[in-house]
Parts: C-alpha cells; structure tokens; sequence
C-alpha cells in the first residue's frame, strides 16, 4: 500500500560536462592554423596593392610630374619593405591558391579524376604564360 | 542548423566573387606588383616611360583589364578579411558592422577605380 | 632503448572535478604498441578508472579518437615508437564537451548527420521485383571517397570553425551529405540543399584544410565542401537567372 508522499520521484542525472573555451590565439596554438591565418592575411596585401595601382593610374592622369612624384615615393626605404613583404604574400596567395584549386575542382576524364598535380601544374603553366605576356606589355614589347 | 527560408541569399553571390577575385589575383597581381612596385622604381628592368604608360592606358581594353585587376580582387580581400576577423578575433557580435565595412570597402574601391578609369584624358 | 615510456593522460570526473587535469603513468615501452595499448594496460595495471572508448583496435570503427601530443588521432593507430622516448600526452578531442577522462559526447554531431539526411532519397522507389539499382565503377567512383567515413570525428577537433562555431555543420556530415548528393541511385540533392546552402553549412567553411589532414580514411572532408560550394554557387546563379524555377 503506498501513500503519495513515498512515491519514488525519478530525476534525470546530469553528469557536469567539460567545455573549453576556445581562447582568441587559437591560430598560435598550431602550425597549421598559423599558415591558414598568414594565408588570409595574405589578402590584406593584395588590398594595398590594388590602393598602390589605383594611386599610379591616378598619379597618370594628373601628368608627368605627379607620375614622377609617385615613382619617388615607391623608393621610399619604408614603401620599398612594405612592397617586398606584399610580394612574397602574394606570391603565397597564388602558391595557396592553386593548391586549393586543384582540391575544389573535379574534372573527370575518361571515368577517372584527372590528378591534383595535373590541375596546380596546369596553373602554373598559365601562371608562367599570364605573367610573361604581361610583362611583354609592360616591358614595352 | 535548420534549413533557413528561402529567399535570395548572398552568400553564394560573395563567395562566387572571392573565388574570381581569387583568379584574378593570383594569376595576375604577383607579375605587376614585382615590376610596377618595385622592378621600376628601383631600376632593377628598365621602366617603361610616362609616355608608353599614357599610351597604354588610354586604350580602352587597358583600362577595361585594369578596372577588372583592381576591382575583383577587392572583393576577395573583403571576404577573406571579413571571416578573418568573425573567426579569428572572436567578435561576432560586430558581425554586421564587419560585413559592411569589408563589402562597402570593396564597393567603394570597385567604384573609385571606375571613376578614375573612366577620366583619363 | 628505454624500458618504459610516460604518459600524461588528461583525467576528469565531473562528479569531483572542476576541469580536467593531467596524471602520469609510466608504461612499459613495446615497438609494436599503439597508445591504446598503452591505455589498455593503465587501466589493466594502473588505475581502473581511466575512461576510454576503443572497439575494433584495427582503424575501422573510429571509436578511439583523441588527441595524442594536440593532433587528432586514431590511438589504436598511433605508434609509441613514433613519440620515444618523450612522454606521450594523451586528451580527449578538442571542440567537444568532455563527459569524463578522454571521453567527448558527439551527440551534436549525431544530431548535425541527422539533419543531412544521410541515406538514398528516391521520387520513387523500384519494385523489388524490377531488381537492384545498378551503378557501374565509374558511377561509384564519383561518390566512393566520400563513403569512406569512418564517423571518427577527427576532423571535428581538427576543424577551428567547428570550435569557433558550434553551429557549424562540420567537415564529416557535409562529406556525407556529398556522398549522397553524387551517389547515381539518390534524387535527393533538392532536399538537402537548403540545409547545406547556408551560413551553418558550408557557407561557414574557410577551407582551412586541416581536417583532410587529419582523416585517417582519405576522406578528403574539405574538397568535398569546396566542390560543394561550387555546386551550390551554380544552382544560385541558375535560380537567379531562371527565378520561375525548375523541375
């Protein structure tokens, strides 16, 4: 005979679990996720050199003597640092980028996946072909 | 992670943009930075005349290739850094203030090179 | 060569601990020991309260994932050898709740595989009678990588974003989702494209990479999320340039 106040009450039993908190320097903590950073940061330099392009179309408009002051400033000690970094991210940012193309990109060929060294190689080939024409241009070809 | 209503979402819009500024940037930027930033400048090739520059540009396809080299890759720094600073700063709840500033950069640039393209004498 | 090799094995019990702290062990150093084998004989010979999953000991069940020196890892598949004669350090993965020792609760993830509907999805199904659904090699090669998961989880405590955002759908359901999208026999990519197409699903990925690194199955988590995005980017492009719609 059971009276209502000896009624067992079942209770869920909620074992305390453990969660860490991810700390704001995660990107130190491995290399690997220092080299993601370093690649996106990557394209905070290829945003100076589009504002670096922008101000030499610019400085073209204005004439002889704003070019000149331009092409002054581009030997500046300190320019010339920023511009040397700028171009070895950018060069990473091409080097990453290929890679990652070649992973997101499926061609199929005859049932098969064409290789990833195919699809990157076939980058840098036309990496190679793009840069040389345009250096002809520049170059005053 | 419920399937959210549809309407017309942006981000395949952005992400279709960072890829082609992606392209444009990896393809192309390393080249022009090396002679235009500091090849010329520092006489390591000889540069190319004021001259054979007013030259080049005032040729419409020129100008049409620059807007594309300068514009798009805009649009790849812009996601890049946006997502940049959502995951690795933390700061989520400047979320919105973020994406409009990264995009709005973007867009502000993208116009600034058409303006200056477009008025060249 | 040493005799013995340390461990330093995180430890925890939420009914005495506030967060988990390390213990060492000294264990006998065998060349052919895997790090499971050397939890196995801590828990025989040391201290039976260390808590442990581990299965199948061969790679396949993908129950004995943690995180051995901070890399995700397969303990059953991570040799002793590999680390002599430094002390091993041995955590449960990272970017999941700890329930106690080195063992993480992936009900998030069971939940997340859930939602991606991971299985054929047919207008209509063939009689039994009409036979098998056929698929030639080439069919099967397109999806076949994809079904290689082993549901270790690996990549979930290789991934930032995961740990960043614990919303985000992660690399193995999307891998999944993929390996039914390209299976010849489904029609269901329609279904699944809303709960992919969004800031949750791969729209949150940054392709960072690391959890193609980790798998232990060549799963390749990340490629199938790019290629998914490119998929997704071309099915935005058409419902924008064909708003009233297709089949």
């Amino acid at each position: 005979m059971k009276s209502e106040s000896l009624q067992a009450r079942y209770t869920l039993n909620h074992p305390r679990w453990y969660r860490k908190r991810v700390s704001t320097y995660w990107w130190l903590q491995r290399w690997e996720y220092l080299r993601f950073v370093l690649r996106e940061v990557s394209s905070v330099f290829i945003a100076f050199f589009v504002v670096t392009m922008l101000a030499q179309i610019y400085a073209l408009s204005r004439g002889l003597e704003a070019y000149a002051e331009l092409q002054n400033w581009l030997r500046n000690p300190f320019v010339v640092a920023l511009n040397l970094i700028s171009f070895l991210f950018v060069v990473f940012h091409s080097v990453t980028w290929f890679g990652l193309a070649a992973r997101a990109v499926v061609v199929r060929v005859g049932g098969k996946r064409v290789p990833e060294i195919l699809i990157s190689g076939g980058h840098y080939a036309g990496w190679l072909v793009v840069s040389a024409i345009l250096a002809w241009f520049l170059l005053g070809g | 992670m419920d399937a959210k209503p549809s309407h017309l979402r942006l981000e395949p819009l952005l992400w279709i943009l960072f890829s082609a500024g992606g392209v444009v940037a990896a393809f192309l930027i390393p080249v022009h930075l090396f002679l235009s930033n500091l090849a010329f400048p520092l006489g390591w090739l000889k540069a190319p005349d004021y001259a054979h520059m007013s030259a080049l540009i005032a040729h419409p396809l020129v100008r049409l290739y620059l807007f594309v080299l300068c514009a798009v890759p805009l649009f790849h720094s812009a996601h890049r850094i946006r997502y940049t600073l959502y995951d690795g700063l933390q700061i989520k709840h400047l979320n919105e203030v973020i994406a409009v500033g990264c995009y709005g950069g973007a867009i502000i640039g993208t116009l600034a090179a058409g303006y200056l393209l477009w008025n060249i004498h | 060569m040493a005799e013995t090799i340390q461990l330093e094995v995180a430890r925890y019990s939420p009914e005495s601990d506030a967060k988990p702290h390390f213990e060492n062990f000294e264990v006998p150093y065998r060349k052919d020991w895997v790090v499971l084998d050397a939890l196995n004989y801590i828990k025989d010979k040391k201290d039976g309260s260390l808590t442990f999953r581990w299965s199948c000991r061969m790679g396949i069940c993908g129950s004995c994932g943690m995180l051995v020196n901070g890399e995700p890892k397969l303990t059953c598949a991570t040799f002793l050898a590999d680390y002599a004669p430094a002390p091993v350090r041995v955590e449960p993965l990272r970017n999941f709740p700890v329930v106690r020792d080195l063992v993480i609760a992936m009900t998030d993830f069971m939940h997340k595989l859930q939602k991606m509907k991971p299985w054929i999805i047919r207008k209509e199904e063939k009689a039994l009678s009409e036979g098998e659904y056929l698929q030639t090699p080439e069919q099967l090669d397109v999806f076949k990588q994809y079904s290689m998961c082993i549901n270790c989880m690996l990549c979930y405590a290789a991934c930032p974003v995961y740990g960043l955002d614990p919303l985000f759908a992660g690399p193995a359901a999307i891998a999944l989702a993929q390996r039914y999208n390209l299976d010849s026999r489904d029609e269901g990519a329609k279904e699944r494209f809303p709960v992919l197409s969004q800031h949750d699903g791969i729209w949150g990925c940054t392709f960072v990479g690391d959890c193609t690194r980790v798998c232990p199955k060549n799963v390749d988590p990340a490629g199938a999320i790019q290629q998914y995005k490119l998929t997704a980017a071309l099915e935005w492009v058409k419902s924008v340039l064909m708003p009233w719609g297709g089949k």
